[in-house]
């Protein structure tokens, strides 16, 4: 029986369409206070006094915390292998101590018996701060950011290949300088934690945990002096993660020790406002970029230097960001050699840290729009540029000679040209353009374009899985995963239930409490269906085979002549025909003498070899040569995942995924003016994508080239959509205008697309 | 800080709750009611997170204060089921995929019950435009509208066209 | 994001609220919709310390054509403007401008007197109680005060109401069988504040334009009438080059446009000359098929 590739409705849906989810805001604790963080109002500034003596006295105040308050709690360090240099020296401190260095950055904490209060409260704590010259832009000349801290705290080279022989040897060199806006995941929930004492357990318990908890946990559990037994995190439901919310921030880590302090149950649940200055931000890079290339537009030679602005702090991700573009510009094309130099800058805005794609959203903007250029300058078709250039199939796997994380990358399989040629298939793609050239001839602004891309994902190194079943052959996976809403349990369950023949709405997901599972790597980098897919199948194998072991006693036919089909065990697999017993009479026996009331069998499942998926996507757009609106007619991803679980949850993170990515290309970006105050603060400023700016989505899963990293042959999805999205609005919006490689900076907002369009044209 | 006592109608069931003028609707179901299934997503009236039914008409539960809905009909996410069986949208909801976080599945199941209670065709560029009502950041919208399309289809409300 | 605290009286009509506003003075605000003032409250940036319900007044939303005059009760909602039931190229317009409103769960409680008090320079009923000469009637303690539109406007955020005053009627005149009104927007998503909007209404009378009132909304701080677009149609026959020169004049003569990160006051500049042209389209294309 099979269950894995079917498109099965989700477990995870019951409780969040009948509204009995637990999002952090749901949960509550008896006695529990309400934190209220007060922020700085000022970029850049010396705290000179912090009164709270008002705040106090208002009903309802609990206790008002400042910096010295918490002096000794360590700043939050960066993730294990991911610091550079002296990033180190740019951590946070959980409260400004002495200095603030971003509107938004925590200066002191109020408790209060209810959130209305909490923030009557907070209102009245005053922060006397000296200002203080903030640095706001991204490329100005090196100087110091803090006493003994550049505003360049690293810098690092990625090479390979010859690059000046490149350069040398070329009919062509190409240079543009090209920058992505800051912007970032916004969940619709906003981040929220609730901590409690247990006493009679003698520990803290972190509740409305996400994204890695076991990561935080022993991270956390550090910062605040406690045995790692003492510790534990539990997650209920997340209302979405990208990236963002999960990574240890200065709030949460207040919340959980202010319930230590107090021996108070305490919860926070930020607000909007709080959320679009203080959650980390991402994407805001510029490359300056050099291409060399023979007369055909094949690249010998790619020359790179780009400025990624990490805000005010180096936050957990430490050089993560920068680093993966670095390895992941390139993309599908072959590129024999390769130069890039990675400048990490300081700057007073919100600090910044990971967002789906990190990297390559950025990046394949980058060296999409450089193959436009390359084709505008060489009076070349920019779809012909992209087919000289692609990696294909007989050259996988194919190896880039630089390591992330420590690990080589390794392009494992893919059929790029034939996934770009099914795309332009589907699309009917030389009909489309020469409806759109004659759309164009007809007055009106109108392009398609295609762009293509290679998604990474199934980071390792490891994933624990424990699969429990009782004598009533109900099964539990106990995993380490974490869920931001991507459907990981029905995955899972899937993998499982087409493992033991059973029916995956019998099998129940637990994630994200760590008191359950000694190890986790939570849900991170588009991971869960490939490292914890394989680490179930690894485990459920190992209940299988006890379930055969026993059937083949009880049923007197040997292990490899049973099957187990719809929960049942029989010979030759198929049910009513001979002797057989279900799983639960199975299972029942086995533990009939046993001390236990369930089979466990726990198993880890190791890889150090990311998975590499090619993508390519076709964005169609109009644009108002009037006003600078665009409008976006069509999109469709195509995205060879190998093999997909579940083709209907696949599409959805395709869907979503790319809706976020056209956010970020049309719509949605941190400003801030000239002193570092930032303008982007509610829902009227920061613009993300509503149902009308958006058509449907199309999505072309390709099941082409199977992983060959790991037994399931699965490859990861979470990021493909919104990979792509930023390069295929800015190519499209390049052919309506006829200018190939126009767009250097996104969002295209009106008020930039126009100036492009008052230029005369070449 | 003087409460009051006012009565809310919730999904048929009369709360009596005691509110200060400045709670807001969405707070008070939430807290007092007990009832967390509308959410709170930007408290300024854009995200659609809290949208609930008040005498049948959709509203941002996070711009009106309890105060003001005392003696009103409000319907919420939790009186869509019917004995825990999914209602049709919730149904078509789960078949098409049409939520993955859930965090803003609320406010359009509510959204969605109002345009499928009224007995008024919609053309898909119409529900298109009802949809823009609410904000979601996992699906994309596109099985957000074909479920509601599905029901639509289902009684029988046909498509005014383009 | 949660408001402080404040003291809830309901208005059981308007005499009572203007009372209420004596008694107060600035302490008070008026609560229609909320759907502008909840949100500034939600941020604190307004912190009354009593909050007058205007919501239970009786008789306080209406529709009602009395002689030559669209009579609209300050408390009607957004969305009943989206089917007015009312004929006429007036009403016909309505709906066309109501639609342009947020979204529909705003203009479910939004009203149309609470975007007049609030006079936020995107609004667009200011739009059209500016450029069709609408007459605000405003209450107090001291009785009833009727403000012109032309006098209405102060700046951003800003009218000529007084303290103790509140809004309880607007007057829109109606237009004649001869007219064809037109609204466009621009923004940058469906429902969003505009950056530029315009409304243009044009009598025509065998083939010529007796008649032109021009909105443009969301430029400058209040809403404006184009004297010089009007001047340009008037006398002439509705063709795209008298447009076209009638939307120059707009652009050229408007002053202060408003600038933000949005758009800068050149970009509003040319958005004005855009929105006033394709209004005028819209005003001849809806008029089609009309008797």
């Amino acid at each position: 029986m099979t269950v894995i590739g079917e498109s099965v409705p989700r477990l995870e849906d019951r409780a969040l369409l009948t509204g009995i989810g637990r999002f952090a805001g749901d949960q509550n604790f008896e006695g529990q206070l309400h934190m209220r963080v007060v922020r700085a109002t000022v970029a850049h500034g010396r705290i000179l006094s912090i009164t709270t003596e008002d705040a106090a006295a208002m009903p309802g105040v609990f206790a008002i915390w400042t910096g010295a308050d918490v002096a000794d709690v360590p700043p939050i360090n960066l993730r294990p292998g991911s610091a550079l240099q002296d990033l180190e020296k740019c951590r946070q401190h959980i409260l400004a101590q002495e200095i603030v260095r971003y509107v938004g950055e925590p200066l002191a904490v109020v408790f209060a018996d209810d959130p209305y209060r909490a923030e009557d409260g907070a209102d009245l704590v005053w922060a006397e701060i000296e200002e203080l010259p903030p640095v706001v832009g991204l490329m100005d000349a090196l100087g110091e950011f803090a006493p003994g801290i550049s505003t360049e705290p690293a810098v690092f080279e990625k090479s390979y290949g010859d690059v000046d022989a490149a350069f040398a040897g070329a009919a062509h060199v190409i240079e543009c300088e090209l920058s992505v806006g800051r912007h970032a995941g916004v969940p619709l929930e906003t981040r929220g934690a609730l901590a409690v004492w247990n006493e009679a357990e003698d520990r803290l318990e972190f509740h409305a945990a996400a994204k890695i908890p076991h990561t935080n946990r022993i991270a956390l559990a550090d910062l605040l002096g406690l045995e790692l037994e003492q510790l534990h995190l539990f997650e209920g439901h997340v209302g979405g993660g990208f990236g963002v919310r999960g990574e240890l921030y200065p709030d949460e880590v207040l919340v959980n020790l202010a319930a230590m302090r107090f021996r108070r149950p305490v919860k926070w649940i930020e607000d909007r406002m709080e959320h679009l200055i203080a959650a980390n931000h991402s994407r805001e890079q510029t490359h300056r970029i050099r291409a060399a290339t023979d007369a055909e537009g094949l690249i010998l030679g790619l020359d790179d230097a780009f400025w990624f602005n990490q805000g005010a702090y180096a936050r957990t991700h430490g050089a993560t960001v920068p680093l993966i573009s670095a390895t992941m510009l390139p993309g599908p094309y072959k590129i024999p050699a390769y130069r890039t130099t990675g400048h990490i800058r300081l700057t007073n805005v919100t600090p910044a840290g990971t967002y789906r794609g990190p990297g390559r959203f950025e990046t394949t903007f980058v060296r999409e729009q450089l193959m436009d250029r390359i084709a505008a300058e060489l009076k070349l078709d920019p779809l012909a540029v992209r087919r000289t250039n692609l990696i294909t199939s007989d050259e996988m796997p194919y190896e880039r000679p630089f390591e992330i994380g420590g690990k080589p990358i390794f392009y494992d399989s893919g059929d790029y040209p034939k996934s770009l040629a099914r795309l332009l298939d589907y699309v009917g793609y030389d009909a489309l353009q020469v409806e759109m050239v004659a759309r164009r001839a007809a007055g009106e602004m109108a392009g398609a374009a295609v762009i293509c891309f290679v998604e990474r994902g199934g980071d390792g190194p490891f994933d624990d899985v424990r699969v429990e079943m009782d004598a009533g052959g109900t099964v539990e996976i106990i995993t380490g995963v974490a869920s931001v809403g991507q459907g990981v349990e029905t995955v899972i369950a899937q993998i499982c239930a087409e493992t033991l023949g059973m029916d995956y709405a019998g099998i129940t997901v637990t994630h994200g409490q760590t008191d359950r599972i000694a190890r986790g790597q939570g849900a991170r980098a588009s991971r869960v269906t490939v490292m914890t897919g394989n680490a179930t199948h690894k485990a459920a194998m190992g209940v299988r085979a006890m379930l055969l072991a026993k059937a083949a006693e009880l049923l007197q036919s040997p292990v490899k002549t049973l099957d187990i089909v719809d929960g049942v065990i029989g010979v030759g697999g198929m049910s009513g025909d001979g002797p057989s017993l279900t799983i639960a009479e199975a299972a029942a026996e086995i533990l009939r003498h046993r001390d236990a009331s369930r089979i466990a069998v726990e198993e880890t499942f190791e890889n150090d070899r990311a998975t590499y998926s090619f993508g390519a996507q076709l964005a169609a757009v109009t644009v108002d040569p009037l006003t600078a609106g665009v409008t976006v007619e069509r999109f469709v991803v195509a995205y060879d995942i190998g093999r997909a679980v579940n083709p209907m949850l696949v599409e959805g993170q395709l869907v979503g995924g790319a809706v976020q990515g056209i956010g970020g290309a049309l719509f949605e970006e941190f400003l801030y003016d000239e002193n570092g105050q930032p303008l982007s603060v509610t829902f009227a400023d920061y613009l993300m994508p509503t149902a009308a700016e958006v058509p449907d989505v199309e999505c072309l899963v390709l099941e082409e080239s199977p992983s060959t990293t790991n037994p399931l042959a699965l490859k990861s999805a979470g990021d493909a959509g919104v990979t792509g999205a930023g390069a295929a609005i800015a190519a499209a919006i390049g052919a309506a205008l006829g200018q190939p490689g126009a767009i250097t900076r996104l969002p295209v907002s009106p008020l930039r697309l126009r100036e492009i369009l008052r230029k005369p044209s070449q | 800080m003087a409460t009051t006592r006012i009565q809310l109608n919730v999904n048929g069931t009369e709360h009596a709750v005691e509110v200060e003028p400045r709670h807001s609707l969405v707070d008070t179901l939430r807290e007092a009611c007990g009832l967390t299934g509308s959410h709170i997503g930007c408290e300024h009236g854009v995200c659609g997170a809290c949208t609930i039914l008040v005498d049948d008409e959709p509203v941002r539960g996070c711009l009106m204060f309890s105060v003001q809905a005392d003696g009103k009909q409000i319907r919420t996410v939790e009186g869509l089921a019917n004995n825990g069986a999914f209602n049709a949208l919730q149904q078509a909801f789960h078949e098409q995929h049409a939520l993955q976080c859930g965090f803003c599945t609320p406010g359009m199941l509510m959204l969605a019950t109002w345009i499928v209670e009224r007995d008024t065709p919609v053309s898909d560029d119409q529900l298109r435009d009802l949809i823009a009502s609410n904000l979601c950041r996992c699906t994309g919208y596109r099985n957000i509208i074909r479920a509601i399309r599905a029901v639509l289809d289902q009684s029988g409300n046909a498509e005014a066209g383009p | 994001m949660k408001p402080a605290s404040f003291e809830y009286v309901i208005a059981e009509s308007w005499d009572a609220a203007a009372a209420l506003l004596a008694e107060h003075g600035d302490d008070a605000v008026v609560l229609a919709g909320g759907q502008s003032l909840v949100p500034v409250m939600n941020f604190r940036l307004a912190q009354p310390a009593v909050l007058v319900d205007l919501n239970h007044i009786p008789d306080s939303a209406y529709l009602r054509i009395e002689g030559d005059c669209l009579r609209i009760g300050a408390l009607t909602r957004h969305a009943r403007f989206e089917a007015p039931g009312i004929d006429g190229p007036l009403g016909r317009l309505l709906p066309r401008i109501a639609r342009n409103i947020a979204h529909l769960p705003i203009r479910m409680r939004g009203t149309f007197g609470g975007s007049l008090a609030h006079a936020d320079p995107a609004s667009e009923w200011c739009n059209l109680a500016r450029a069709f000469d609408a007459v605000m009637i405003a209450q107090s303690a001291s009785g009833e005060r009727r403000i012109p539109a032309a006098d209405y406007f102060q700046s951003a955020l800003t009218t000529d109401l007084a303290d103790g005053e509140v809004l309880h009627e607007i007057k829109i005149p109606t237009l004649g069988p001869d007219w064809r009104c037109g609204f466009v927007e621009f923004n940058r998503r469906a429902g969003d504040f505009a950056i530029v909007q315009s409304v243009a209404a044009i009598e025509l009378r065998e083939g010529q334009i007796t008649a032109a009132r021009i909105g443009i909304g969301g430029a400058t701080e209040i809403p404006q009438r184009s004297d010089a677009a009007e001047a340009v149609l008037v006398g002439g026959p509705p063709t795209p080059e008298r447009f076209a020169e009638a939307a120059a004049a707009a652009a050229g003569s408007v002053e202060d446009l408003l600038t933000d990160h949005q758009a800068d006051a050149d970009m509003r500049r040319d958005l004005v000359r855009v929105m006033v042209q394709r209004a005028l389209e819209d005003a001849v294309a809806s008029g089609e098929g009309q008797a």
